[in-house]
């Protein structure tokens, strides 16, 4: 993973410097609440219904062990013991002190972590596919172009005060799209042209929230030494014509479809024509440096694959862990691991101080020292030897880790809603348990196979309900907490948004909705068709007739 | 709805190239013009409307002449008449605004406009080192503000930048061996 050079490490320390004088004047009261808003939400601090929540920035979801250890020591002695992992690959806290934070901001300096632009509106975290560098089917590992991004975007002067929040992700599968780029304020897809150079197919105005969209393809092909000079025309056609007098109106997914996508990309390429070419132009030595940061590891040719197969024929719930939790590698004798972070009445995500200890052991001993945080809450180590698979099992099985459950139904996506989140109108992770436990079968579970279930507390979507095959999102009647219920969302490479059922349901409804829910479609799926295939074979009706008949 | 609490016509005191000085600008809008009609002597910053609209006796004054964009309106709206322009203000009702930060940008690095680019309105100590980035070389501090502080902390609280900017265009990669230096 990326390095810091001396000039990266002074540039946090800089900002840790800074932000401790932006706390101190907001607390002898020079700033006021709205000047000192904009200032911690640009370093992720929010403040929720019961404390203040901080969310650290994981560049791309890539921890190294040091990293891991650093974390466990912040969640011990500034909170309560216990992290999540963010839908946009990041770690939050919820209970540090406002007091704290530039002292927090210090340690995470210390590893070269920190909360920079996780908040606010403003560029936030660049995210990619936690397989990137291990999966056999990309055309290259996309990370060099994160971190590439990621200079370019991080204290960005002109870009610090956008309509909106501001979200970027790249995909470098041709045939899936792990990083969900189509709901992204922009999405970068790699490929090679024809002559084998890398280029980027750019899409622009996607998003969930309020108002769900797949984006438009507005660069068809950009070629890599031209990535910053388009990303920054977009975002400065962005910046000056969003709609800035309605919060709901002014993502670009509004701006892309106001204007539509050919008039985007002819300001699009107005701008870009001035820029291409200049100064911000990448030299084939600046990615070669960066590059070499992203090489493959020291990877084993001595991989015994025997004892994998013996293990597999010997323990039934090894092998079904195997199956649903390990992923297919690039290099021979090696599967990528994903841990899930989904026990049954935790909250999606969950990670406590002394686990993120054993982790960064594990990866230590297991993956390179390096582990991947997950936009579906979980975490991956990405490079494991088949003849330590057994063994990390063991290990993972013990720490609560190893629910074989990956991408099943019990694999729930959910913010952390109105049990913390004070902008949320109804609660994401009783529904969420309840759901767990009414499921606890596994068996029945693996048999049903692949189902995203995503859930939301609020409009804002940070549970990305509308791509779940089921959306669960949280709505306010009166002061009361409902639920509406969406099909057929997808964020596979389809990027579709899931269809309301009808009126929505109280808590104490839900679980037994997606009991008929789940019921319809065992009635009527054919041998082995997944949840999505059969709901878009025979459509709406019959899941409606079930529920509402 | 935004915070600007400038007094009419200005502040007396504000920071121009990294220094504090003596206002020698009086910003008007509007209504005191049509009020009380264009001052014959004294550098004034008028609004785009009423430059373009009293275009040629402002070119024939003695005294110096400014023009202020408000969001919404772009440098693209005044780039013929930029020759003649020693000043561009760029307003921020509410400092959360970000549309003036283009327009400094395009007004230093597309414009080529060499004049003095002035932020004025909600403008605070946070937001100085991007404005100055961008292309900003004035700033009326808001007056509620300590214009000290906000020069001492608030103008370059960074040694390192990733991006290349108005003042060295080359982004942190061909600097590097400079950086190290530092």
């Amino acid at each position: 993973m990326y390095v810091y050079q001396d000039y990266d490490q002074r540039l946090l320390e800089e900002r840790v410097a800074q932000y401790r004088d932006q706390t101190r004047r907001y607390l002898a009261g020079q700033l006021s609440e709205d000047e000192f808003l904009a200032l911690r939400l640009q370093n992720g601090l929010y403040i929720q219904r019961y404390a203040p929540m901080l969310r650290i920035s994981v560049p791309y979801g890539m921890l190294a062990s040091k990293q891991l250890r650093t974390l466990g020591k912040i969640t011990r002695e500034y909170d309560k013991g216990f992290a999540h992992v963010s839908t946009r690959q990041n770690i939050q806290l919820n209970w540090p002190e406002v007091e704290d934070v530039p002292d927090i901001l210090a340690e995470l300096a210390a590893v070269q972590m920190h909360a920079i632009q996780t908040s606010g509106n403003c560029i936030r975290n660049i995210t990619t596919d936690e397989l990137a560098g291990a999966r056999p089917d990309e055309v290259e590992d996309p990370r060099p172009w994160c971190e590439i991004i990621r200079q370019w975007s991080t204290f960005n002067p002109e870009f610090a005060y956008l309509p909106r929040k501001f979200k970027i992700a790249v995909n470098a599968v041709p045939d899936a799209d792990p990083a969900v780029i189509g709901v992204h304020d922009i999405g970068v897809q790699v490929v090679h042209g024809a002559d084998g150079e890398t280029g980027f197919q750019v899409w622009a105005g996607g998003g969930l929230g309020r108002t769900p969209m797949v984006g438009s393809v507005i660069g068809e092909y950009v070629p890599w030494r031209h990535l910053l000079a388009y990303l920054e025309a977009i975002l400065r056609v962005y910046n000056k014509y969003g709609n800035r007098d309605n919060k709901y109106k002014a993502r670009i997914k509004i701006l892309v479809k106001a204007l539509g996508p050919e008039k985007f990309r002819e300001l699009t390429e107005a701008e870009f024509a001035e820029l291409k070419d200049g100064p911000m132009t990448l030299t084939e030595e600046e990615v070669a440096r960066i590059r070499q940061y992203f090489t493959e590891p020291d990877y084993r040719d001595d991989v015994d694959g025997a004892t994998l197969d013996q293990a597999l024929a010997e323990n039934r719930a090894f092998n079904r862990w195997y199956h649903t939790n390990s992923h297919a590698h690039k290099r021979d004798g090696y599967r990528a691991v994903t841990l899930t972070l989904k026990k049954t009445g935790r909250i999606p995500g969950d990670i406590s101080d002394s686990q993120f200890e054993k982790v960064a052991d594990l990866a230590d001993r297991y993956s390179f020292g390096e582990v991947r945080n997950t936009h579906q809450q979980n975490m991956v180590m990405a490079d494991v030897a088949k003849d330590d698979l057994f063994a990390l099992w063991r290990e993972l099985d013990a720490l609560g880790f190893a629910t074989p459950n990956l991408g099943l139904l019990t694999d729930i996506v959910a913010c952390p809603g109105g049990d913390l989140c004070s902008l949320a109108n109804a609660k994401s992770i009783p529904i969420a348990e309840g759901i767990q436990r009414r499921f606890d079968d596994l068996d029945f579970v693996h048999d049903l196979g692949a189902l995203d279930i995503n859930i939301s507390g609020c409009m804002n979507a940070c549970g990305h309900h509308h791509i779940g095959h089921i959306g669960i999102l949280g709505v306010d009647k009166k002061g009361k907490e409902f639920y509406q219920i969406t099909l057929g969302g997808r964020g596979d490479k389809v990027s579709r948004i899931g269809e309301k059922m009808g009126p929505s349901f109280e808590s104490h409804e839900v679980t037994g909705v997606i009991e008929k829910i789940i019921n319809t479609y065992v009635d009527q799926r054919l041998e082995n068709e997944p949840f999505i295939d059969t709901y878009e074979r025979v459509g709406m009706d019959p899941f409606k007739e079930s529920v509402y008949g | 709805m935004g915070n600007d609490t400038t007094t009419n016509g200005g502040p007396a005191r504000v920071i121009v190239d990294g220094e504090i000085v003596d206002n020698t600008w009086r910003r008007l809008n509007e209504e005191q013009l049509e009020a009380d009609g264009l001052p014959d002597a004294g550098a004034v910053i008028v609004p785009l409307a009423y430059w373009k609209t009293h275009r040629d006796a402002l070119l024939a004054r003695a005294d110096a002449v400014g023009v202020c964009l408000e969001p919404g309106e772009e440098p693209a709206d005044l780039a013929d008449d930029l020759p003649h322009l020693p000043l561009v203000a760029i307003h921020f009702p509410a400092f959360k605004d970000g549309r003036g930060y283009s327009y400094a940008r395009e007004l230093r690095t597309r414009y080529r406009f060499a004049g003095e680019v002035r932020a004025v309105g909600d403008v605070l100590q946070d937001q100085l080192f991007y404005l100055h980035r961008v292309g900003f070389n004035a700033f009326e501090v808001r007056a509620d503000r300590n214009i000290e502080e906000a020069l001492e902390h608030g103008l370059r609280p960074f040694t390192v930048t990733y991006q290349g900017d108005v003042h060295d265009p080359r982004p942190v990669y061909l600097r590097r061996e400079e950086l190290r230096g530092a």
